[in-house]
């Protein structure tokens, strides 16, 4: 509880200093002269986000790329090296875990996306109240934490030897059709099988976020153009590709560059399921492992300089897009 | 869908009549579409749900769906709920609420502030400054965690809670800036000016219009960031040394005990209680934050 006491004083001297502090920087913008008071001000009011920004984002990222240069950090035999990216280009492992997030970006935002599209079409269709119901459930798995689901979804697979009792729900079923799994499904890696398997739990989080972006964008589309198709005689399904689809299609892609960005750090539910054994590794969890169970920080710098690297182009697609917004206001 | 292939009825007058919402043979099979999603996505959390009041003996020998069958309530309990809280989750809970209030409430205020002055105030660098907190938006948080175990190291922050709260408090930052500046710039111009003519200075129109008129904004941000927070596993793991959360503590018990199924999938419903109650009470608020905030990375 002591540390409940402590929350609450940090509640209260957070906002309270913060509100001093801003209070301070205006009161002292006032005391200047007129044209210094205009000049200063902006600077004064985004300062305390900007040196934020500034020491837990921006010089962090600094040090990484330094560091990735760097070999025994912290100790007497410190030195610059190219040896982590030679590392990081030729680890085998480090390849495998590569692979791995490869089937992650293609198959997680693309399998979220669809099945967000098929429960936002089909649910257009019911009446208002079954229609807030099924999205509710549909959307619900986005509140639990991804370890959460990682459980729900471990206790789905669990597994116990043919012929037992299953209690995991999945080899329960293949028992039931008499084809019990021969071996755990998260332990199979006969063609990635399991990291398809903890895929699926990322597809289950996301779907319902896809869906209510999906939703309100369908909802969005004119319904002239889609009685103009009806009346020239196009089919339901024809409808949907040739004059829905178009027209959401900006919205489409702003779900898979978002689902993709996570999916390309996914960490939490390898971490949870496998510990990244059984070739399901990523290179979130190859940092991780570098960092903590190696102790290499040049090696895991590395990794993160990769991920830096990989997420470039979507930091300027959303450059981009925020600048598309900003001239059509 | 055969059924509107066909051309649609007309009224006497020409008039197309709207097909009915629910036409009959349609809605049965978009109907039976949808059951099937939905219990694909729902049977996952009434399994778990059914377990964690199953004792052991009950979870280790059947299926938690036999409880539905002649006979299956036997072994109910609410033992596992009692045995993990005491084992270590009771205290996770309370640490959980301890990191994402004050990780919640602090960046706020300093956000705002900055919102306001990207929207309505005119300053050399304006739009490079906030391209840079848009670019900050999808950095992976794995670029911080080596250069701030130093610098706290070096600057005697021992403290597991204020770590969290200081590092959670700069990883929210470029997306509270960034939903509030989208929402305050989007408040009539007419509003904000006429402020100024009756004389308001910069600070004033802040505290007196633009926070109370934000609130919808704030609420979205504060509700993405305290379940961000609360679901959060990675930063707790690296910068948690002394205590844990209610993630932590979750994985824990399935790395050491990974077989004990009526504790895990108690203490897998604990951690779900705080955002399935966020979620059930506040799902307006909720879906426009994760909406809003779904550009994080």
């Amino acid at each position: 509880m002591g540390n409940a006491v402590t929350g609450l004083v940090a509640v209260l001297l957070g906002v309270g200093g913060a509100v001093a502090l801003f209070w301070i920087l205006n009161f002292a913008a006032e005391r200047m002269p007129k044209q210094w008071e205009e000049r200063f001000k902006p600077y004064a009011f985004i300062g305390p986000a900007l040196f934020v920004v500034g020491i837990f984002l921006l010089y962090p990222s600094i040090i990484t790329v330094v560091d990735s240069f760097r070999t025994s950090i912290g100790t007497a035999d410190e030195a610059w090296t190219l040896a982590n990216y030679n590392w990081l280009f030729t680890d085998p492992a480090l390849r495998d875990a590569l692979i791995n997030n490869f089937l992650w970006i293609l198959f997680v935002p693309a399998g979220a996306v669809s099945i967000g599209l098929l429960v936002a079409v089909l649910a257009d269709r019911l009446s208002p109240t079954w229609e807030k119901v099924s999205k509710s459930l549909i959307f619900m798995p986005m509140a639990i934490s991804f370890v959460g689901a990682s459980t729900i979804w471990l206790f789905i697979y669990a597994w116990r030897p043919p012929g037992t009792d299953q209690i995991g729900l999945i080899s329960a079923i293949f028992q039931g059709l008499g084809s019990p799994l021969a071996t755990p499904i998260v332990q199979n890696g006969t063609l990635r099988l399991n990291t398809f398997a903890l895929m699926i739990v990322m597809v289950w989080l996301q779907a319902g976020f896809a869906m209510v972006l999906l939703s309100a964008a369908i909802k969005n589309v004119p319904e002239d153009t889609i009685e103009a198709a009806r009346i020239d005689g196009a089919t339901e399904i024809q409808i949907f590709w040739k004059v829905t689809i178009p027209q959401i299609a900006s919205t489409i892609v702003v779900v898979t560059t978002t689902i993709l960005i996570l999916v390309l750090k996914i960490f939490d539910i390898p971490r949870v399921m496998t510990s990244g054994n059984f070739n399901t590794d990523v290179i979130a969890n190859v940092y991780f492992d570098q960092l903590f169970t190696a102790r290499n920080q040049g090696r895991a710098s590395v990794v993160v300089v990769a991920l830096i690297v990989l997420t470039l182009p979507f930091m300027y697609i959303n450059i981009k897009r925020f600048r598309a917004q900003e001239a059509a206001r | 869908m055969s059924a509107s292939t066909q051309a649609p009825a007309r009224t006497a007058s020409g008039e197309i009549l709207e097909p009915p919402k629910e036409t009959t043979h349609s809605s049965w099979s978009v109907r039976i579409a949808l059951i099937i999603v939905i219990a694909f996505w729902s049977l996952p959390t009434v399994g778990l749900l059914v377990a964690s009041f199953r004792d052991s003996v009950a979870t280790r020998s059947t299926g938690w769906w036999t409880v539905f069958t002649p006979g299956g309530f036997e072994g109910l309990t609410i033992d596992n709920y009692v045995q993990v809280l005491e084992a270590g989750m009771g205290e996770s809970f309370i640490n959980s609420l301890t990191v994402a209030v004050p990780a919640t409430i602090i960046p706020i205020l300093a956000a705002a502030f900055a919102a306001y002055t990207f929207a309505w105030m005119e300053f050399k660098g304006r739009e490079l400054l906030f391209v840079l907190f848009v670019g900050l938006l999808v950095v992976p948080l794995q670029v911080a965690f080596i250069p701030l175990t130093r610098l706290y190291i070096n600057l005697g922050v021992t403290n597991d809670f204020v770590k969290m709260w200081l590092a959670h408090t700069g990883f929210g930052m470029p997306l509270a800036v960034y939903i509030l500046r989208n929402y305050i710039g989007s408040l009539p111009r007419e509003v904000i000016e006429s402020a100024k003519v009756d004389g308001a200075s910069h600070f004033e129109t802040f505290w007196k219009l633009i926070i109370p008129l934000s609130v919808p904004a704030l609420a979205a941000f504060a509700i993405f960031q305290f379940l961000w927070t609360w679901n959060d596993f990675l930063v707790a793991l690296v910068f948690m040394v002394n205590n844990e959360v209610v993630t932590v503590t979750l994985a824990e018990l399935v790395g050491s005990r990974g077989q004990d199924w009526h504790l895990l999938t108690a203490g897998a419903f604990i951690t779900m209680t705080v955002p399935l109650i966020v979620f059930f009470s506040l799902q307006r608020f909720f879906v426009r934050g994760l909406t809003a905030g779904s550009v994080k990375g």
